[in-house]
């Protein structure tokens, strides 16, 4: 009963269901299909996060992620709703060019990820890692933090605008 | 010690395991005959008219998308809140001008009639 | 008397396991799987209970009687319901999406029951310690939105659909101000470890410091369970059942004790955060403190269904507004008024 080894196990299986669930979000015709596997991919990410001890983390991707996000989406889509539902998520004439995007994405990841010097990290997770956290974000980080506010602020009054122009 | 993670996984395989137990149990037992207008969806006793997946409006779109933005402003208030009697003034004015940009946003919102329900 | 009942029993278990040679971690781990089962079997006789307190409170508010035929003062009503609908054929109309019907009240017990995973029923006795205790139950508890919409989408049927729509609007509308007036609380007790929160009220009931908070996360939580005055998501009169239409048999049961189970949620979480958990008031520990959690929750499951048999159902452009424009301005008002409070009460030097 090694610990190490149920924690190599977990990653194994997380990994390959963020991927399956990843490649189906692609693949599916179905487009609220592909949603809900979105979500599945989203939660497993938070079970990956959970793995590494960040539990606030894995907490704020299902909380943001799979319970907002997806929404979001749902809702995009039952925007654009049409009847055959089959039909929604289809391959376009872009698919060649996408796969060479994504190949390059993957090159420069895997690229740099042989470069850099993988170690351990000298200091335990922290018990409580939402105080420090917090006593980052607010000495430190508060510009960040305040053009956060900022950002999502501007994400909100664009939405109400172009929703309008929808509506005229 | 067991870390919480197992303890997460198991509660979800039991959540699991009741409605797989309801459901499979009932998939068993249960009698099943194939006949009549059984099968068909249920709309007051008539034929059903039309496509059903129809189109939603904006207005269900744009409360998505406000719930979205507070609610990413919440998982900034939650490390504060912890950490509040510490940290001190200053962090507290920190946060009150990041809700009160929020909250010109809400109250953009309720001026451009995004939160009536048509 | 019985107070350390249930700890004592999970020790004891730990202990013989150790001496019979289990490695730690295993007897850990057969642990915790007692613990679930216990909570499975807990929750599901509970969920039974409800269903038949629902129909006595409800019998008694409008002058009946209620059940009264099956087992002693009609008490295994439920439990032969269940055991009807078990019998039932679960019936997949012609044109649904199969996967996705059948999946989704699969799924609707797994939000509540990760939910429980961290509730502590007394001192010491949750399941799983975690150190971010109730931001875990928030945010699992959101996942039930896209699961009730899954289940109103997949079947096909424009009651469904508009129901599953409305749920997620509704839903989604609400968990925002419930969330916020958490925050209050969080903010006095200065962690988000459910234990640490319990112990910090033995002074006083945050019911008594955070009442605004209170009446907020009340709301919003009955709200949030689709009860009446806020069940314009299977308002009967409406849209039939909502995105339960077409479920029949089991199915349909899994979603309806879902509810139920949902409802224990919001009111554990009323009780952990401004009731006091499992602490006794007036210093009366003669009862253990498991106990008094139950009463607790008791309390607010009578106090909700008092609510749903009292009021009528408000209309849906009623229920957004409200959320939005008094809830949500309310609770961020709240977290204000707390922060302004606290450095006063320190300047005063109480």
């Amino acid at each position: 009963m090694d610990n190490g080894l149920w924690l190599s196990l977990a990653f194994y299986l997380l990994a390959a269901t963020i991927l399956g669930s990843a490649f189906l979000v692609v693949l599916l015709r179905n487009i609220v299909h592909s949603v809900l596997w979105l979500a599945v991919c989203f939660v497993s990410l938070a079970g990956l996060y959970l793995t590494l001890d960040a539990d606030f983390l894995a907490a704020i991707q299902v909380l943001i992620y799979a319970g907002a996000v997806c929404i979001m989406v749902v809702f995009g889509i039952m925007l654009i709703q049409r009847a055959d539902m089959k039909q929604t998520n289809l391959f376009n004439k872009q698919t060649k060019a996408a796969a060479g995007v994504v190949a390059l994405v993957l090159a420069v990841t895997g690229y740099l990820s042989a470069v850099t010097q993988w170690g351990n990290a000298k200091t335990p997770v922290p018990k409580e890692t939402v105080g420090s956290l917090a006593e980052l974000m607010l000495t430190k980080y508060v510009i960040p933090f305040e053009v956060a506010a900022i950002l999502l602020l501007v994400a909100l009054v664009g939405a109400i605008i172009i929703a309008k122009e929808v509506k005229g | 010690m067991l870390s919480e993670w197992v303890g997460v996984l198991l509660f979800l395989v039991g959540g699991l395991a009741v409605g797989a137990g309801g459901i499979l149990t009932a998939f068993l037992i249960a009698p099943r005959r194939r006949q009549g207008s059984k099968y068909e969806p249920y709309e007051c006793g008539m034929e059903t008219i039309g496509p059903t997946w129809v189109q939603f409006k904006t207005s269900y779109f744009l409360y998505a998308l406000l719930f979205v933005i507070f609610d990413v402003e919440t998982i900034y208030l939650y490390p504060w809140a912890v950490k509040f009697q510490s940290l001190g003034l200053f962090a507290f004015i920190e946060m009150i001008i990041f809700i009160f940009i929020l909250v010109v946003g809400l109250w953009y919102a309720w001026k451009e009639g995004a939160l009536e329900w048509k | 008397m019985g107070e350390n009942l249930f700890t004592g029993i999970a020790a004891w278990m730990r202990t013989a396991l150790l001496d019979i040679g289990t490695p730690p971690l295993l007897s850990e781990f057969i642990v915790l799987l007692v613990k679930l089962l216990a909570v499975i079997i807990f929750v599901s006789l509970n969920v039974l209970w409800l269903v038949y307190m629902e129909r006595k409170v409800c019998a008694y508010i409008q002058c009946r009687i209620g059940p009264n035929r099956v087992g002693p003062k009609g008490l295994l009503q439920t439990v032969a319901d269940v055991l009807k609908l078990l019998g039932k054929e679960i019936i997949v109309p012609r044109r649904v999406d199969k996967i996705v019907y059948l999946a989704a009240p699969l799924l609707v017990f797994v939000p509540p029951m990760m939910a429980f995973a961290v509730i502590p029923w007394g001192n010491g006795m949750a399941p799983v310690e975690m150190n971010i205790g109730i931001f875990y139950v928030l945010a699992v508890a959101s996942l039930s939105t896209l699961i009730f919409w899954m289940g109103g989408w997949s079947s096909y049927n424009k009651y469904s659909l508009v129901g599953g729509m409305r749920v997620v609007a509704q839903m989604v509308s609400y968990e925002l101000p419930l969330v916020l007036a958490l925050l209050g609380v969080v903010m006095l007790a200065g962690t988000l470890n459910i234990n640490d929160i319990v112990n910090a009220q033995r002074q006083v009931w945050f019911v008594f410091a955070q009442p605004l908070a209170f009446l907020i996360y009340l709301t919003a939580g009955i709200s949030e369970v689709n009860r009446v005055p806020f069940d314009l998501v299977e308002g009967e009169s409406e849209i039939i059942a909502g995105p339960y239409t077409e479920y029949s048999g089991m199915a349909y049961a899994m979603y309806m004790l879902a509810e139920y189970a949902n409802m224990m949620v919001v009111a554990c979480m009323a009780t952990i955060m401004f009731l006091g958990g499992w602490l006794a008031p007036f210093g009366w520990t003669f009862l253990p403190s498991w106990f008094w959690f139950f009463i607790k929750v008791y309390a607010l499951i009578f106090l909700f269904m008092w609510i749903r048999w009292t009021y009528p159902r408000i209309r849906v452009d009623q229920l957004m507004g409200f959320g939005w424009k008094v809830l949500v301005p309310l609770s961020l008002a709240n977290i204000f008024v707390t922060g302004v409070g606290m450095y006063v009460y320190r300047a005063i030097g109480w």
